[in-house]
């Protein structure tokens, strides 16, 4: 058994006739914060998804702690300890945000349970926690996504563009409590905003066109700048 | 929903009601008379409630008209008047001799049929198809042509009228110097007591808060780790029981017949696009407020020529809102 959580060898995943990954393979080493970079389009949802089982690959290994997700359906991929914050965060917006909160537990007392450190991480949610979700901001949403992925005890967070469209006081909140709970749980991450990923993770995935041609430390690839505007055409 | 929309949902309601009630009062003449048509429509959009609030949660969270909840309401009414009456498929008269008695067990076997019959239709017809939405529409409407024609098979195309008597449906109480049937107040009570009932599962319990979420957004529920198949099951067979139960507690004062269900889809379509699409409250409001215009539209048809003025209402009122708002009085809002 290898000390990664998360690997993932030469996935093929299909939408309809499109052939979306030809062949990605990403490892996520245990407690690290792994990030997928690429442009628009690339295929790092389509990933974020195919684990999740919600686009299921066609061909290639997918293994959670050593158990393959390859046929489990979301929900029990969910159940085995993996939560998922999707991209625009897909909030219940009819529901409060204790609601929303309620509908990720697992047990009766997740949420009991998990109440400070959500709190701690969000303060924000305790003041809006009889509101519905609609009546919140983009960051607080954001917040509300990534606190329900919280309330299970989740070994594996896959996040989605969690600094989309905020404002940069809001992502600064987002990246402190994102770097605070990767101390509960491995985080693998997709972000466009290059300064926040480099920030944020240890080891980096570039996907491009349906492919993982590099990966590595983050440290390393902050210097390379012909890479970073060979591949994500910034610098 | 915003604050303005809100209020012209609410504004638009209540000017729909005055306005019903004000008609139904100047057509009958009398308080007593009034009286009737008032019960009358609370009765028909208790019995619209039970047809249309299946059709609008199933719609809402699994994004599947049913054609079918119409064929489940007149299988309810044929089971129950099947169990209630001597000579019928299933008789109990021996068994159960006493009618009081033996119609609270037709009602519970019309709930039983309606739902075994729903998870049938759930598991083994629609699960193949969730991928092909179309496909499950049409397939909703096989289903209640095939029930209609099994129907026909077994109960024969005659109309059957309620002639059992019991405590209930026999008993009138007096009110402005008319008579008012009790059974229609208890079908009322009844109706009043699952409006609420539903309302708190959706609004207290955790299976009605996923089944609030699912209506959002079911696959973000899956992704949470919750088995929205299962809640799928749970909902669609629950909404053909409550259906089935509507047809039991109309065929007492309707009978059993295979126009039944036709009429009563319609009718429970028009609620739910009139509510807002996949709104329970808004679906509630609108039976209410279709109940209260058939009956009116049947009070102020007496004497005219206009006899075909009920069976349009139901259209009229819906043109009428969809005018005013054109996702209907809930629509964008409460569950959806």
């Amino acid at each position: 058994m290898t000390d990664n959580l998360l690997e993932i060898h030469e996935i093929h995943t299909f939408i309809g006739q499109f052939h979306i990954l030809e062949g990605v393979s990403v490892r996520v080493p245990k407690g690290s914060i792994t990030v997928l970079l690429g442009r628009n389009g690339a295929g790092k949802t389509t990933t974020l998804k195919s684990i999740m089982g919600m686009t299921p690959p066609a061909r290639g290994s997918i293994t959670f702690e050593g158990q393959s997700l390859i046929g489990k359906r979301p929900f029990t991929i969910a159940q085995m300890g993996v939560g998922y914050v999707p991209e625009h965060r897909a909030i219940f917006k009819a529901l409060t945000v204790r609601e929303n909160l309620l509908v990720a537990q697992r047990t009766s007392t997740d949420l009991e349970r998990k109440a400070d450190l959500i709190f701690q991480l969000f303060p924000d949610l305790k003041r809006l926690y009889a509101l519905p979700g609609g009546n919140l901001s983009g960051g607080q949403q954001q917040m509300l996504a990534i606190a329900r992925a919280l309330v299970p005890d989740n070994r594996l967070l896959l996040i989605d563009e969690p600094s989309e469209g905020l404002a940069p006081v809001i992502i600064e909140q987002l990246m402190a409590a994102i770097t605070q709970l990767s101390a509960q749980a491995t985080v693998l991450l997709v972000e466009q905003n290059f300064r926040v990923a480099s920030k944020l993770a240890d080891r980096f995935v570039i996907i491009d066109e349906g492919k993982s041609p590099i990966h590595g430390e983050m440290r390393s690839l902050v210097g390379d700048e012909a890479l970073i505007h060979r591949y994500l055409g910034v610098a | 929903m915003n604050k303005t929309a809100d209020r012209t949902s609410i504004l638009a309601i209540c000017v729909v009601i005055v306005v019903l009630l004000v008609i139904g009062y100047l057509s009958a003449g009398s308080l007593g008379t009034f009286g009737i048509t008032v019960l009358s429509g609370l009765f028909q959009g208790m019995l619209l409630f039970l047809v249309a609030s299946g059709l609008s949660i199933i719609f809402g969270l699994m994004d599947i008209l049913n054609f079918a909840q119409g064929a489940y309401f007149m299988i309810g009414a044929y089971v129950a008047y099947d169990l209630q009456h001597p000579g019928g498929v299933i008789d109990l008269t021996a068994i159960i001799p006493d009618p009081n008695v033996r119609f609270p067990v037709a009602v519970f076997g019309a709930i039983l049929v309606g739902a075994i019959l729903g998870v049938v239709l759930e598991r083994g017809l629609l699960r193949p198809l969730y991928a092909r939405p179309i496909f499950q529409l049409v397939l909703t409407f096989g289903v209640s042509l095939v029930l209609l024609e099994m129907v026909k098979f077994i109960w024969t195309t005659t109309p059957y009228s309620w002639t059992e008597v019991f405590g209930v449906r026999e008993n009138f109480f007096e009110l402005f110097g008319q008579r008012f049937s009790t059974y229609r107040l208890f079908v009322v009570g009844m109706g009043a007591a699952l409006i609420i009932g539903i309302a708190l599962l959706l609004r207290r319990t955790r299976i009605g808060i996923i089944i609030r979420a699912g209506v959002e957004d079911s696959a973000m529920v899956e992704a949470l780790g919750i088995n929205v198949r299962a809640i799928f099951t749970l909902v669609f067979t629950l909404g053909c029981a409550i259906a089935a139960l509507g047809g039991a507690v109309a065929a007492p004062f309707l009978g059993a017949s295979t126009s039944i269900g036709t009429t009563f889809l319609i009718q429970g379509i028009a609620v739910v696009v009139l509510g807002g699409m996949g709104s329970y409250e808004g679906t509630a409001v609108g039976s209410i407020m279709v109940g209260l215009a058939i009956a009116v539209a049947q009070s102020a048809a007496i004497g005219t020529d206009f006899a075909a003025l009920p069976s349009i209402t139901p259209m009229l009122l819906l043109i009428l809102v969809l005018l005013l708002r054109p996702s209907g009085l809930f629509g964008g809002s409460g569950a959806r």
